[in-house]
């Protein structure tokens, strides 16, 4: 029971990096996304300072690198797309290993998988530090629409009962010798997804009338801001600074 | 004698469709007092508390809680003065975390800073799930989940706590917990169930209702020892006790008679 009442993504330590904030971390977590967004590909060394700065935080926050590299396999898709932008690109071509390849693609391809690599890493590194209701909070004291958190909570909240009641209604079919082994199996599927979403449906009808009765009036009741100290910020200015002063540099020397 | 806290007169109520759910309800429920409304399924017990809060409206007679009519300006008040714990937990823990959702009544009733802190805390420490007050909803067990609800509605300070059959689905430990649990609570309760020996166990007074109307209002103990009344109404004690009050096995073979 120790770790699951926490998200997948969730790392158990006690980092400083755990410690911080969850609006300090999400508010510099966006910013140095930001500085790595905008820096032009083809200033390589500067995506390798991004790197050893995410390696670092990494290690501080005490994230098992098979953790990271589990979680990382999510950019597989766009690394097998991105490997085409060589393949298919415009010319002037280069020959590589006696394959012909575009100049172009090479660099739309560098540019894609640096970007998105240490762009992930930094949303792991902001998961892995925070738990789902810290993350929820912090949103709602950078005053995020309130709305928009409310909906997220409900989600977290009712992902693992939708996906209980699945099972049950999986276990349900299997128990009387349904197999899902063939196209010509996959009727009870769809009946079983349209009695979920009717299910469902009832069920939101139920938390809602639930909350009604503890006096909701149309508004989520404002939750207790956790309050960040100067100190945080001022750690993650640092942070960001460096990100920032790396693109800067990057943007004026070419 | 005292303003009741809850008062129904001549309440009658049909769905949409035309189905009648409640005709002529009287009901007087006073301060202190411990009721169980028992009924089968399909009685209207859900449909009955669902008009002390003020969800279904009246269609004819009144409904008053503590004095207080039950009309739109009034809903947020009697919200807080009727506390629900429907069912299923699932649905009335909607909140990322305990805490926040022991909060979210108090809130609703605008309490913030250490007012709030305080209510949360006396209604966590009553139902004893203070120690729980950081996890999340959806790994806690059913009873836990029980109690958090419980607690939920107790941060609003009720005047009256209604609970929708809460004893179902829970083990006999977790039981004795919930009892424990509701005769800690200095607060009136009404107990919908249809658990007869729950409502032995913790209501001195039971109400019987039946195809939406009240049928008999009683000592529990009286209600339950009168066996016509129960078959009557599709409810039936179970077969151990009977078993123990001297009933045939319905196992073993009759004596023969030679």
């Amino acid at each position: 029971m120790s770790s699951s009442h926490r998200h997948a993504l969730f790392v158990h330590a006690h980092s400083p990096v755990h410690r911080l904030s969850p609006q300090v971390k999400i508010a510099a977590a966006l910013i140095m996304l930001g500085a790595i967004v905008s820096t032009p590909r083809e200033t390589v060394w500067a995506f390798v300072c991004y790197g050893l700065a995410l390696g670092i935080l990494v290690a501080l926050t005490q994230i098992p690198i098979r953790f990271l590299l589990g979680r990382m396999l999510v950019l597989t898709p766009f690394a097998l797309l991105a490997l085409l932008f060589p393949v298919f690109g415009t010319d002037p071509k280069v020959e590589i290993l006696g394959i012909s390849l575009s100049e172009q693609g090479l660099w739309d391809m560098w540019n894609l998988l640096a970007k998105a690599g240490l762009g992930l890493v930094t949303a792991i590194l902001l998961g892995a530090s925070t738990e789902i209701a810290d993350l929820l909070r912090g949103f709602d004291s950078l005053r995020a629409p309130r709305l928009v958190t409310a909906i997220l909570g409900f989600m977290v909240r009712y992902i693992d009962v939708v996906v209980g009641d699945l099972n049950r209604m999986r276990l349900a079919l299997a128990s009387r010798g349904h197999q899902g082994t063939s196209i010509a199996h996959w009727g009870p599927y769809g009946r079983a997804m349209g009695t979920m979403f009717i299910r469902t449906y009832e069920r939101g009808e139920r938390v809602y009338l639930a909350m009604e009765s503890r006096g909701y009036a149309g508004e989520m009741p404002a939750s207790s801001r956790v309050k960040a100290t100067p100190g945080e910020w001022a750690i993650a200015l640092v942070v960001v600074a460096a990100f920032w002063a790396v693109a800067i540099t990057a943007r004026m020397t070419t | 004698m005292s303003t009741p806290v809850i008062e129904i007169l001549g309440l009658d109520f049909a769905y949409p469709d035309g189905t009648e759910a409640l005709k002529d309800i009287d009901l007087h429920i006073h301060r202190g007092e411990r009721v169980a409304l028992l009924g089968p399924n399909g009685a209207g017990k859900t449909t009955l508390i669902l008009h002390m809060n003020g969800i279904h409206r009246a269609q004819t007679g009144t409904v008053t809680v503590s004095g207080l009519p039950v009309t739109a300006p009034n809903l947020l008040e009697i919200r807080r003065r009727v506390g629900v714990v429907f069912q299923d937990p699932d649905d009335q823990l909607f909140m990322p975390t305990v805490r926040e959702d022991v909060e979210f009544g108090p809130r609703n009733l605008g309490l913030t800073g250490a007012e709030l802190e305080h209510r949360v805390a006396a209604a966590m420490a009553s139902l004893e799930v203070a120690d729980l007050a950081d996890r999340a909803p959806n790994h806690l067990s059913f009873g836990q989940k029980r109690r958090v609800s419980m607690a939920g509605v107790m941060a609003m300070e009720p005047e009256i706590l209604v609970l929708d059959e809460p004893t179902s689905n829970l083990d006999p430990a977790s039981r004795q917990d919930l009892t424990l649990a509701l005769l800690g609570l200095d607060v009136t309760q009404l107990i919908v169930t249809h658990d007869l020996l729950y409502a032995l166990e913790v209501c001195p007074r039971s109400v019987i209702i039946d195809s939406g109307r009240i049928v008999a209002d009683g000592p529990t103990s009286e209600l339950l020892a009168d066996a016509g009344l129960l078959a009557a109404h599709r409810l039936a004690l179970p077969a151990a006790l009977l078993l123990l009050a001297g009933a045939p096995d319905p196992h073993r073979n009759p004596p023969r008679v030679n």
